[in-house]
């Protein structure tokens, strides 16, 4: 790791003003050590908002969810609330990494990181999120942006994710038998604007919407309604652990157990 | 004996530091004025080295010292060697490159030692070697053992023409031949053993110290045989005269092979600490430990093998090419050779054998033994050969085998070797019951209902253990014996220290070989110490690999004990005015047998230090040394079954269930011997579904941390089914075989037999990832 | 630098460090607590776990700054005198370790595990519990054996205390 200032910030708005220049803000620090420690990251300052209360904690009033950004993954994994409201969601943090991870890691480091075989950017597609930054509400269709890219501009800060709890959904994921992030995830979503399916861990340019999937699901919300269905493997990723083809097919597989398993 | 001797489930003595944090690792150690060092590494397959401008990094904060290979050579720092002499069918001796352990002129792999640098912490000193700067003229790479000898492939080292190490032949070519004539039927397949890295969860580390006062060096270093590794740094590195070196391996996180060898890193924390006057700890980042330590398998095979009309094995054709990567590493020739080519007849009676082995260069790390070592590529060959076999022949795989056991002992195969002993049918029998074979169809039926892919393999291995003997070897090439040492210590009050010269890192002996003591000479197990891995406390020993501390490290302690109890009961006898042939040992006590005379233990021991009432000539003291030499290998064999589910949707592999029936001989402690099994086993499952270490075309290793190389996880494998059926090892007074390496042996085989006939194909290679499992049911159907 | 202040094992510790400096380096170096141990660069082998305010953590993977404040246990710490945890008497009865190695996080791992399942374990959620630690010696057969029997061990003994407030 090269050197660095560490600072911790007391408030929102602490932090934004700390937040400048090559300074970069650590949430869980569970990506961005990480990073660090490997010499891919090198911020000048580091501004610790792990602990401002006003970015922790679940919120459920009727439908509408909220999630505050410094969350931690185990919270959400174990949130009573949200057993209720988005057990899928639950189960998703559920299964990020491990339980030490899930202590330390938090919902708002995960989106703002946006790395392509991450579980929440799918999550967040699918439930058609928003996400409240310090200065702004951004949709989570406009939020993702490719790799390691979001709309996110400098210093701008995540305080939380919102999104209507969906009648239906859940998430499968087929990991990567090194790493354990996903090679393949999919979360299905059927709310009130009808079936969302978003994809992780496979494509070329991130998380992304499947048209395909959701236009047979969205006449039929039934696995069965994907036995002959098909994801081109154009836009998907090749690596060491899997061709773009096993993923087509993987993602297919993947959302058929989903939709198994949120009418489940 | 009761609770503590022989046999008994004792649980460890060690335990206690480990689970309390206590244990004490060489990155634990800190001499006072220590500072730290960072290795300056390649990040070429294969370059020459144009300029290394060293002024940046010496005028970074905290540093002390950037040295380079010159300096070193300047210093008469000798080249590593590879200590195993084998030559090729030619007669022509094995053609060894130059490695220098800071490279001078030429790198050869991505990770090659080319500068170090000791700064005061370990963030500064790798600040500064970031400031190094080195000019590379990049040249082209191989890193596929079966291109390296093609026209026009890089040529590594100027020794080798076209990278071409030995070319090595082991049985009878002509009869083998003559044999295949006679054939019925002939079976053929291509296998690759897959390169793996070995990945002891502690790195390895280096501590050296040299002291100007006394001019002399201390080493803590992560070692399975410190003795060797003063052998070797003072005989050939020139780094300082044994008797001016201390080498000491504390506690160490795991081996498997990786840290038998003398690396770069140790010789130059020695070298730089006398170079720059302070202690110099080196400790290895897990990528520095993917990309330099010694990694394992990596064999290309065609083999071949002959049957008669009834299926009885006439002859078996073997030819092998060996990745032994950019440098010859300390036994990397004996691993495709003695260890590997002399157990090609597996359990069965083969009339015939010839094998030929070629080691070559490439642009990728030292390849050396890892565990098992040569028998796991031998057993997974013959056992996937059997399997095979059998499904084209369309009969059982067990009964194949069975048909072909070598059945009466001693045997001698046609590849040197001559097994003492072994019952392989009542492995296989034991196996297959634990299996539950017979009800295995209806499991098959039961999966497909599900979806679901169900198959079962088998994999009768056999491996030579309790290396070795020490003429034997030597006639073979090797550089060194391979007998061990033991002292044994009784103190004036009674209480025992053995020394050893085996080194425990993580096998228990602090507590099987107290039990044999405890056993012999019938006193508590904690008044017995064991002492290992410090070249000032312990005699000359030869250290732990090959399965070899119980048959030969135990055996020496036997020895030494023979001499101490005859001692004993002579001291006891006089005493007691007692003949010393009526002396028994007994409940921590010499006694007349058949009487209620005693003599207890302590005071035998207390009478041999005052000296006053000894038997005349007799001289004081109780300590004993012994060196034994084994007779012959020791050949521990066994039966694995395997039952895999595969769901053909995404190709993932699920073990459902995994038997192992083994013959180890006799045993000290079950509990420990089950731990060898579970931990080799999982090793072996790790190399046929996960693990497998991948370089691109370059020479980069894609695979340099565990977010690429899959290490087996708690939720990879099962609870296991372990037996053992055993026959003694004639061939040492214990009747020990060894278990340290079965599972990782016979693991590979038994997986790939089950996911082959779950899956209808046998056109799948190692780690069979789900990736390439999807495919080969894909590629089968279409 | 950082003014780094926090409880390890009960005891108040202080020093002043570069802000780089990991959570795992501080014990080991500033606190002389070796028995945390580090095996990989990637967050991945839990051999450094610890426990930050009763949490178990991957201590190279947080800086000591961001710790400052919290209250630290290290392997050193899980023993009460000379009364060894029921976990780490698990390990040893089960030979869950053999180069002791993964142990300490192994450890810290699992007594973190059996708080948060109160309930119990079964061996399957101890195999998916056990993810983020890794040890190369044993095949993990005996450590699922010593984690479901300290569960159970200490189900019993927390049920037995809870007979007694009642
Ligand atoms: C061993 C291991 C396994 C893992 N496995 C998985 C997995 O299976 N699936 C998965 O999805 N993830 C996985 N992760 C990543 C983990 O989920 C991280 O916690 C997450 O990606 C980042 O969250 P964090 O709070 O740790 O962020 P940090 O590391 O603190 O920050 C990450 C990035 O986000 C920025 N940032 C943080 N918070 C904010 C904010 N509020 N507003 C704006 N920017 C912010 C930081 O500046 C930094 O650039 C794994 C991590 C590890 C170490
Ligand atoms: S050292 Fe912390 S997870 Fe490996
Ligand atoms: S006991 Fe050696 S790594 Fe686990």
């Amino acid at each position: 790791m090269y050197s660095v200032n560490y600072h911790r910030a007391a408030s929102v708005a602490d932090a934004a003003k700390l937040a400048k220049g090559d300074a970069k803000l650590v949430s869980g620090g569970m990506t961005l050590i990480p990073a660090m420690k490997t010499r891919l990251a090198a911020p000048s300052d580091l501004v610790d908002i792990s602990r401002i209360d006003a970015l922790k904690g679940i919120k459920v009033s009727g439908k509408t969810v909220t999630i505050g950004a410094a969350t931690t993954h185990y919270e959400v994994a174990t949130s009573d609330k949200l057993a209720k409201a988005c057990p899928a969601l639950s189960h998703l943090a559920s299964m990020i990494g491990d339980p030490a991870v899930r202590h330390r890691g938090t919902i708002g480091g995960s989106i703002a990181n946006n790395d392509p075989a991450a579980d929440y950017p799918a999550a967040m597609l699918a439930l058609g999120a928003t996400i409240v930054t310090n200065k702004r509400q951004i949709a989570a269709e406009k939020f993702f942006k490719g790799l390691f890219e979001t709309a996110l501009k400098d210093g701008e800060i995540v305080t939380a994710v919102t999104f209507t709890a969906p009648a239906k959904a859940a998430y499968e994921k087929f990991r990567n038998p090194a790493s354990r992030y996903a090679i393949v995830g999919v979360f299905v979503a059927k709310g009130a604007d009808g079936v969302r399916v978003a994809v992780t861990g496979a494509g070329d340019d991130g998380v992304f919407r499947s048209r395909e999937l959701e236009t047979a699901l969205a006449k039929q919300f039934d696995a069965a309604a994907l036995t002959s269905a098909k994801v081109p493997a154009r836009a998907l990723m090749t690596d060491m652990h899997a061709s773009a083809d096993y993923r087509a097919h993987l993602i297919v597989v993947m959302a058929r157990r989903a939709v198994a398993a949120a009418n489940a | 004996m009761g609770i503590e001797g022989v046999g008994a489930r004792v649980s460890r003595k060690e335990d206690k530091r480990f689970i309390t944090g206590a244990g004490r690792y060489v990155d634990d150690m800190v001499v006072p004025g220590m500072k730290h060092a960072m290795f300056v590494r390649s990040p070429h397959a294969h370059a020459q080295i144009k300029k290394i401008d060293v002024k940046a990094a010496q005028a970074m904060p905290g540093v002390i010292g950037v040295l380079t290979g010159k300096e070193l050579k300047a210093d008469g720092i000798g080249n590593l060697i590879c200590g195993w002499m084998i030559h090729s069918k030619d007669g022509s001796p094995m053609k060894m490159g130059a490695w220098s352990p800071l490279a001078v002129d030429k790198v050869r792999y991505v990770g090659d030692a080319v500068v170090v640098v000791v700064a005061d912490t370990k963030a500064q000193a790798r600040d500064a070697a970031e400031a190094v700067e080195i000019t590379y003229k990049e040249l082209k790479a191989v890193t596929d053992a079966s291109k390296a000898m093609d026209k026009g492939a890089p040529q590594i080292h100027p020794e080798a023409e076209n990278n071409l190490i030995f070319d090595w032949d082991l049985g009878n070519a002509d009869e083998t031949a003559a044999a295949f004539k006679k054939a019925a039927h002939v079976v053929k397949m291509d296998v690759i053993n897959n390169r793996l890295v070995p990945n002891a969860m502690e790195p390895r580390a280096a501590l050296g110290h040299y002291d100007k006062a006394e001019d002399h060096y201390t080493c803590w270093t992560t070692s399975q045989n410190p003795h060797v590794a003063r052998l070797v740094m003072s005989a050939f590195y020139n780094v300082a005269p044994e008797n001016k070196l201390r080498v000491i391996a504390p506690d160490v996180g795991g081996g498997f092979g990786s840290k038998i060898y003398i690396y770069p890193e140790e010789i130059v924390c020695l070298w730089a600490s006398k170079k720059t006057g302070v202690p110099v700890k080196w400790v290895a980042d897990r990528t520095e430990s993917f990309l330099t330590d010694a990694h394992g398998r990596d064999h290309h095979t065609h083999a071949e093998m002959a049957f008669d009309k009834d299926h009885k094995i006439l002859g078996f054709k073997v030819e092998t090419k060996a990745n032994l990567g950019a440098y010859m590493s300390l036994f990397s020739s004996a691993t495709p050779t003695y260890l590997y080519a002399t157990l090609l007849s597996g359990q069965y009676d083969i009339p015939a054998i010839h094998a030929n082995v070629k080691a070559i260069y490439t642009n990728t790390a030292p390849v050396d033994a890892y565990r098992g070592a040569g028998r796991p590529e031998a057993a997974y060959l013959i056992e996937r050969m059997m399997e095979v076999s059998a499904r084209q022949f369309g009969v059982s795989p067990a009964e194949l085998r069975r048909k072909n056991f070598i059945k009466s002992f001693p045997h001698q195969t046609p590849v040197i070797m001559c097994y003492d002993a072994g019952d392989f049918a009542t492995s296989l029998d034991t196996a297959m019951k634990g299996a539950d074979y017979a009800g295995f169809e209806k499991r098959r039926e039961k999966a497909k209902k599900a979806g679901k892919l169900r198959g079962m393999g088998f994999s009768c291995y056999i491996e030579a253990c309790g290396i070795a003997p020490s003429a034997a070897v030597g006639s073979l090439g090797a550089g060194v014996g391979l007998w061990e040492s033991a002292e044994v210590r009784v103190n004036a009050v009674g209480t025992i220290e053995v020394l050893t010269g085996s080194h425990s890192h993580g096998q228990g002996h602090e507590t099987t070989f107290a039990q044999l003591v405890a056993q012999r000479l019938s006193v508590p197990l904690d008044s017995i110490s064991i002492v290992h891995g410090d070249t000032d406390k312990v005699q000359m020993g030869m250290g732990t690999y090959g399965s070899r501390s119980g048959a030969v490290g135990m055996s020496a302690i036997v020895k030494a004990l023979d001499k101490v109890e005859a001692k004993a009961k002579k001291i006891a006898a006089h005493l007691m005015e007692a003949d010393e042939a009526d002396i028994v040992i007994e409940n921590g006590a010499l006694k007349v047998a058949g009487t209620d005379k005693n003599v207890p233990w302590f005071q035998m021991a207390l009478a041999a230090y005052t000296a006053h009432n000894l038997p005349g000539g007799m001289e004081p003291g109780l300590k004993e040394t012994a060196f034994y030499d084994p007779a012959n290998f020791t050949f521990p064999a066994g039966c694995y079954i395997c039952e895999v589910e595969i769901d053909p949707d995404t190709g993932q592999t699920d073990i459902v269930q995994f038997v192992a029936a083994d013959d180890f001989g006799n045993i000290i402690n079950p509990m420990i011997v089950e731990g060898q099994v579970h931990g080799g086993v999982t090793q072996g499952i790790g190399q046929a579904i996960l693990e497998g270490a991948n370089y691109d075309a370059s020479g980069q290793l894609l695979t340099a941390s565990y977010m690429d190389y899959t290490m087996p996880r708690a939720g990879d494998v099962p609870s296991y089914k372990l037996s053992t059926s055993n026959t003694p090892s004639p061939s040492n007074p214990l009747g020990i075989k060894g278990c340290g390496e079965a599972g990782a042996i016979g693991a590979p085989p038994a997986v790939i037999n089950a996911i082959t006939d779950a899956i209808g194909t046998e056109n799948l290679t190692m780690p069979a990832t789900p990736q390439k499992v999807w495919a080969a049911i894909r590629s089968a159907k279409h | 630098m950082s003014e780094v202040s926090l409880t390890v094992n009960g005891r108040r510790v202080s020093a002043s460090v570069e802000d780089r400096t990991l959570l795992v380096h501080f014990l080991r170096e500033h606190v002389g607590l070796t028995g945390t141990h580090v095996g990989c660069d990637t967050s991945q082998c839990g051999a450094c776990v610890v426990h930050v305010d009763g949490k178990a953590v991957k201590s190279c993977s947080m800086l000591a700054a961001q710790a400052s404040g919290s209250d630290v246990m290290t392997i050193e710490g899980l023993a009460n005198g000379g009364d060894l945890h029921p976990v780490q008497a698990a390990f040893k009865e089960h030979h869950g370790l053999q180069c002791g190695f993964c142990t300490p996080g192994m450890i810290m791992t699992t007594v973190d595990m059996i708080a948060r399942h109160p309930e119990g374990l079964d061996e399957a959620t101890v195999r998916a519990e056990l993810e983020g630690n890794i040890c190369r010696c044993t095949g993990y057969h005996n450590i699922v054996k010593a984690v479901l029997a300290a569960s159970k061990t200490m189900s019993k003994a927390s049920k037995g205390k809870a007979k007694k407030a009642a």
